[in-house]
């Protein structure tokens, strides 16, 4: 979707401003909000795909104005909701109504370290060969689903050179609603950044993109 | 936001976390115990040193730099770092002429596993904006000038593929051990947003 998300090469966010010796939390909440949703992704109900797309539906003026933790906080409580384990009467009142539906997935203290270590691979072994072996110019597609798409709206009708092949990678776009991984061939594509921008000495950008992102040129 | 207990006080962010902890806890869908061991192993065993340890071996040994080009997800894991948010990895070398940065405009996928948690200027809309557009502009704010010949290659991470930059050693370093070396990797030249230190 074109979403408030997809910031590259917007303009008028003003400079960056690194924090000199940035503390890893800027408050107690951040550290508890990190482990709630960690917790809360073990209970198995979406996956990375959907939890981003729920991201990405926070209402734009909300989302550029969250820091990234009240965003995660923001869609947890969404995908929560949705899922049917957190009413907004419960919330309000701080204080749970009915009994947690999969209580007997909660990840448990010695549990932490095998998820946190073990993580989530997305690469899935392919019958069909990739479509562009390296070196193949390929035009990336103008795809504006009203979904979840991993593919930057600053890439749309330009061409890259496919630079690596990644084997194939669960697809996120279906992934994200419930419509199965679909995996497909991952490749690392480069852009000329004058052909981005307009301008750009010296300068490339690299993405990840789906097979069925870009088309053949 | 209405409240049986006595947080009236609290700022907003402080009260929603707090309510949805305990509704989560109540409904014995979260472990706080398990809360608190993210937030340990995040706080003081994940973070920027071990990347720092990967490139400090990188550059203290070839074969081994010769692994991490090939196949950086196995060779970052044979040194016990492996799992969320480094699932899939590529090393990216900084050479003459050829610098990396590395970005993530659509959310904020970053390398944990060698990383730790991004900073917050890295998950902010200027940084996910202006780096693909703008390298050379944001690199000066963090200080960092290149010489004007060389290619900036900015990565977007937009799959699952997590990328760590191996910055160029240090001039001056002849003869250091890995251990000594580390000490010079911080943490933004693996974000491609510094330099190395100099010794």
């Amino acid at each position: 979707m074109n979403g408030p998300h997809d910031l590259g090469g917007r303009m008028g966010f003003g400079p960056v401003a690194p924090e000199e010796n940035e503390p890893l939390f800027h408050a107690e909440w951040e550290k508890r909000a990190l482990g709630i949703v960690l917790c809360c992704g073990a209970l198995g109900y979406w996956t990375i795909d959907e939890s981003r797309h729920a991201r990405e539906t926070i209402p734009h003026t909300d989302y550029l104005r969250f820091s990234y933790y009240r965003i995660w906080l923001t869609a947890l409580i969404e995908l929560l909701q949705r899922h049917g384990e957190l009413s907004a009467q419960e919330l309000a009142s701080g204080h749970a109504q009915t009994a947690g539906n999969r209580a007997s997935r909660r990840l448990s203290v010695d549990g932490v370290a095998g998820v946190l270590a073990k993580g989530g691979p997305t690469s899935r072994p392919l019958e069909n060969a990739p479509l562009y072996p390296v070196g193949t110019r390929v035009r990336v597609l103008n795809l504006q689903p009203t979904g979840h798409i991993r593919l930057p709206g600053y890439l749309r009708g330009h061409i890259g050179v496919v630079e690596a092949h990644c084997g194939g990678h669960v697809f996120p776009d279906t992934n994200a609603v419930h419509q199965g991984e679909q995996p497909q061939h991952l490749y690392t594509i480069a852009f000329d950044g004058a052909d981005l921008w307009g301008q750009g000495e010296r300068l490339s950008v690299r993405a990840d993109l789906w097979e069925s992102y870009v088309e053949p040129v | 936001m209405p409240h049986d207990h006595h947080d009236n006080d609290l700022d907003e962010m402080t009260a929603l976390t707090r309510a949805l902890e305990t509704v989560l806890v109540e409904k014995g869908l979260v472990d706080p115990a398990a809360i608190d061991a993210i937030i340990e192993t995040y706080s003081n065993d994940v973070g920027p040193r071990n990347g720092a340890a990967v490139v400090a071996r990188a550059w203290t040994e070839p074969d081994f730099a010769a692994w991490l080009e090939q196949d950086a997800t196995a060779a970052i894991s044979s040194m016990g770092f492996t799992g969320r948010q480094g699932e899939h990895m590529r090393a990216l070398f900084n050479a003459d002429g050829v610098h990396n940065l590395v970005v993530c405009t659509l959310c904020s996928c970053y390398p944990w596993t060698v990383l730790g948690l991004p900073p917050v200027w890295y998950k902010s809309p200027p940084y996910r904006s202006r780096s693909v557009r703008d390298p050379r502009g944001v690199l000066e704010e963090f200080g960092t000038k290149l010489p004007e010949d060389t290619d900036i290659r900015v990565w977007d991470s937009t799959a699952e593929m997590r990328y760590l930059v191996i910055p160029q050693r240090p001039d001056g370093t002849e003869g250091w051990s890995a251990e000594q070396l580390a000490a010079l990797v911080n943490r933004d030249s693996m974000i491609g947003t510094a330099l190395a230190d100099a010794p």
